[in-house]
């Protein structure tokens, strides 16, 4: 089976119809195996390479409680050899090649990519399709990977204040959802990690039915599928039909304030406001007015946050604002920000609020909303600089659940959206009863004490 | 207008869709002596210009921080413009303008639509941000503020914090050996003078090298270079930077941080760019610690041992020496036992080199993934700055592939010999160990 499907120009700016003869070249082709996996080919000429990028539906959000991190510890293991290939002989086939390849788990997707010079691509079809279904799992090389992680685990999170801060936050302020678990999974869930834990999750996953292959670069269409109808089509098909159960997050209509305490030198604060996505809201258009008002907040220098809380009250030295709209769960807006010495968290905190206030108060202008779309509509052509950048977009969005065609009509969604809406999702998820506060309290770092890591958090609720 | 615009570029399209692998870089000086280096790229509908000057912190004296502070002023408020306004003029359009300050280059970098208006706009605004800043006190301050706030920052990570101890053990009274981003004394004696002075004296034309790649022609490569430095003085380049002196490195250094990991950094200055040494060093670090996974280093550290998620060494080719540089991170238990592995496996290499067929798996490598380097437009600014900057030959990228293919087993050990000097290494480690 196969379909082809044009890419829409979505093109504003004056330079388009000399944008748009190079644009028809890059239209997206999609394919499916008859064992269920995905194809997408889109053909970028710039430069005589390509990335070839395989997808899972598996992540740490799939995962339960006790075996946080699997999704993670199962990706380096992919590296760690199968039937026909030794540990990491993987790599070195695709150095040898020219090409660079690696890996990232997130919290919806595990994918695996290669850049190679495009003559080359058929290589990482070949050893992708291999390890898709012939992973040798070893116990010695599983214990010497999973202290790998520990040490990763220990360099991103564990030594870092402010990534441990953003840690505690998600776990205290999603009660049931899985993205309050940490992509890399818990310590002691590490400690406690068994080869069985990963082979159960492996043969659970690693289905092609549960895949998609997404090619960008110097390459064409169908004789590229063919190239991975040869390999990928190889891999037997399984009766795939994994389904993950429902979760809903309590309406707690609660406000909930954490602190953190750890040895640092910088307060910290985050708050965050759930907010859908594509896909779970309400209303069509909320997830992307959701995004406008971010881009107001801080789409730039000349945003709201750098202009009046960096410059202006000179109350931050730190000021983010962010929101995403494509994930496959409802998830947060996020700001998060260190204040200037004197200032308090407090202080911060309270001129976070103004801003949201404002937002629900008063009228976004014409000019603000206007640099958002240009500044979008441009990005839109930067992205093309990087064959990578334009294969993660169609990867993620056809693994958590979304069509790739979704980004074509981002630009016109964001168009839509009026000083009104964005007033209304103001009003209807930016409320401090669906706030969730974490700070950072830092401690003194105090050398040669032994401490332990004397976490103490303190949660409490506020009812409403 | 529209309907002419399509029917040319459909015309166009056959002939510009085939991409040679290698840029073609051309170059010229402006009026006033400045360097540019250009690639056309005419596929996507964009520029990135990029202005380096010799003005990296090794230009900072002896009050550290100046050259960051500085470039770092110059989108604060120049001209008529305070900082709100150039932010706006740069981001209405939908460009990027960001400033950038190493130790050997202080830089500025534009990317923008060719769009007449966006182009226009924001290349007016980087010319008057380079030539016109003008340093106001109270953004001063609050620049100020902000380095202090990162210093402090910087005591809480363990990495940041054995970063500045190795330049310093490794570097001694060098200009590289101080942080770009200053230090807490430092931090107390700017004035608005001091900035302007330093302005005054390294941004200026004969400093300076653009870089311009996108789908501008080349006369209108060249209005824009002329354009983006027609307010800067001609002036003069930086001065030589000192040698350094290898006899003054503080061989070790621990200091007491209770983190959970131990960070170890290993080496010692070694290479400048333009060096001949330069592709033996760079094809023989490759087989040791330079190509990830793959690397001897890795393959000791974590692929037999599991001590470290990652662990790896390079050289950082430099106007002056720049450093050769082993990192790991573990948990304070295992660092002892790291570091012998990794010096051993150093000493071993040293002395063997690689083997004739990690060599040639490692030419296949850097070979094969040449057209990767230069597979987008903000990859061949990188290269156009570098190249411009540390002046080395025009076909550096043309003639890469067969200065890799030339090196061999006895360039790598030879040139690993001579100038990786085990007993002149310096070593930091930062976490639970004792003081010294």
């Amino acid at each position: 089976m196969m379909m082809k499907k044009l890419l829409a120009s979505v093109l504003f700016c004056v330079c388009a119809s000399a944008f748009a003869a190079d644009e028809l070249e890059r239209k997206v082709h999609e394919y499916q195996l008859d064992n269920g996996m995905k194809v997408i080919i889109k053909p970028d000429r710039r430069a005589p390479i390509a990335v070839s990028q395989v997808w899972y539906k598996v992540g740490s959000s799939y995962e339960h409680n006790g075996i946080t991190g699997v999704s993670h510890v199962l990706e380096h293991m992919m590296f760690k050899g199968t039937k026909t290939y030794g540990p990491n002989e993987f790599s070195e086939i695709i150095a040898a090649n020219g090409g660079s390849d690696n890996a990232f788990t997130g919290r919806d997707y595990t994918a695996y990519f290669q850049t190679l010079s495009s003559d080359r691509i058929e290589v990482s079809f070949e050893l992708e399709a291999d390890r898709m279904h012939d992973l040798l799992l070893d116990e010695e090389e599983f214990r010497k990977e999973v202290e790998v992680v520990k040490e990763e685990r220990r360099l991103r999170t564990e030594d870092k204040p402010t990534a441990l801060t953003f840690e505690r936050f998600r776990a205290a302020a999603f009660p049931s959802s899985p993205y309050r678990q940490p992509v890399i999974g818990w310590m002691s869930d590490l400690d406690n990690m068994e080869l069985g834990d990963l082979s159960a999750w492996y043969k659970k996953w690693y289905s092609p039915a549960n895949a998609t292959l997404v090619v960008v670069g110097d390459v064409d269409p169908d004789e590229t599928f063919e190239l991975a109808k040869k390999h990928f089509g190889k891999v037997p098909a399984s009766d795939f039909n994994t389904r993950l159960k429902p979760i809903t997050e309590p309406d707690m209509q609660n406000k909930l304030r954490l602190t953190v305490k750890l040895p640092a030198k910088q307060p910290y604060l985050i708050m965050g406001y759930k907010t859908p996505v594509i896909g779970s809201s309400d209303e069509k258009w909320e997830p992307y007015a959701l995004e406008v008002l971010a881009g107001v907040l801080d789409g730039g220098s000349s945003a709201r946050l750098s202009r009046e809380l960096l410059r202006g009250s000179e109350i931050a030295v730190v000021a983010n604002a962010s929101y995403g709209a494509y994930s496959r769960l409802p998830d947060m807006f996020l700001m998060d920000g260190t204040p200037t010495d004197n200032y308090s968290i407090g202080d911060l905190e309270a001129s976070f609020k103004e801003q949201i206030e404002r937002l629900k108060n008063e009228p976004v202008s014409q000019a603000e909303l206007e640099k958002v779309i240009n500044q979008v509509v441009a990005s839109r052509v930067y992205e093309l600089d990087s064959v990578f950048y334009q294969a993660m977009q169609i990867g993620l969005l056809e693994t958590i659940g979304l069509d790739w065609q979704l980004l074509d009509e981002h630009v016109d969604q964001l168009r839509a959206v009026t000083p009104e809406m964005i007033q209304k999702v103001a009003r209807k998820y930016l409320h401090d009863d669906n706030l969730y506060i974490a700070e950072l309290d830092p401690l003194p770092i105090e050398k040669n004490a032994k401490f332990k890591r004397a976490l103490s958090t303190r949660g409490k609720n506020h009812g409403s | 207008m529209a309907v002419n615009r399509v029917l040319i570029f459909i015309a166009l399209f056959f002939t510009v869709t085939s991409v040679m692998a290698t840029p073609k870089i051309q170059q010229w000086e402006t009026a006033n002596g400045a360097n540019v280096l250009y690639v056309h790229a005419p596929e996507l509908p964009m520029v990135d210009i990029r202005v380096v000057f010799d003005a990296g912190s090794a230009r900072d004296g002896d009050l550290p921080g100046l050259a960051m502070l500085t470039n770092s002023m110059l989108t604060e408020g120049a001209g008529q413009w305070d900082a709100d306004q150039i932010a706006e003029r740069i981001e209405s359009v939908g460009a990027n303008l960001s400033v950038n300050s190493l130790r050997d280059m202080g830089m500025i970098s534009l990317r923008t639509l060719t769009e007449s208006k966006a182009l226009e706009k924001s290349v007016e605004t980087m010319a008057v941000v380079l030539a016109e800043p003008v340093f106001r006190q109270e953004a001063l301050d609050r620049n100020l503020q902000a380095m202090k706030i990162s210093l402090r920052s910087d005591l809480q990570s363990p990495s940041t914090i054995a970063n500045k101890a190795f330049f310093r053990a490794m570097y001694d009274d060098h200009p590289y050996a101080h942080p770009s981003s200053g230090t807490e004394e430092s931090l107390e004696r700017f004035t608005r003078k001091l900035l302007r002075d330093f302005h005054e004296q390294y941004y200026v034309a004969a400093n300076a090298v653009i870089a311009i790649v996108g789908a501008v022609d080349r006369q209108h490569a060249e209005k824009l270079a002329a354009q983006v430095v027609d307010r800067l003085p001609r002036g003069e380049h930086a001065a030589p930077l000192p040698e350094v002196d290898l006899q003054k490195s503080l061989l070790r250094k621990q200091i007491n941080f209770p983190s959970q990991q131990a960070h170890l950094l290993i080496g010692m200055p070694v290479l400048s760019r333009g060096d001949p040494d330069y592709f033996p060093l760079y094809v023989g670090n490759h087989v040791l610690g330079g190509s990830g996974l793959v690397s001897m280093i890795s393959q000791e550290i974590r692929e037999k041992r599991g001590l470290a998620y990652s662990a790896y060494s390079y050289f950082s080719p430099m106007r002056g020496q720049g450093p050769f540089i082993i990192g790991l991170q573990t948990k304070n238990s295992q660092v002892e036992e790291a570091e012998k592995v990794v010096l051993e496996t150093l000493a071993d290499y040293i002395n063997n080199g690689p083997s004739a067929e990690e060599l040639e798996k490692s030419r296949q490598n850097i070979t094969g993934g040449f057209p990767l380097r230069v597979a987008s437009n903000s990859k061949i600014v990188e290269y156009l700055a570098m190249i411009g900057f540390y002046k080395l030959p025009l076909d550096y990228l043309e003639t890469f592939v067969s200065r890799v293919n030339a090196v061999t087993v006895e360039d790598i050990k030879d040139a690993f010999k001579r100038r990786v000097q085990t007993d002149r290494l310096s070593t930091v480690v930062v976490g639970q160990v004792a003081e010294k």
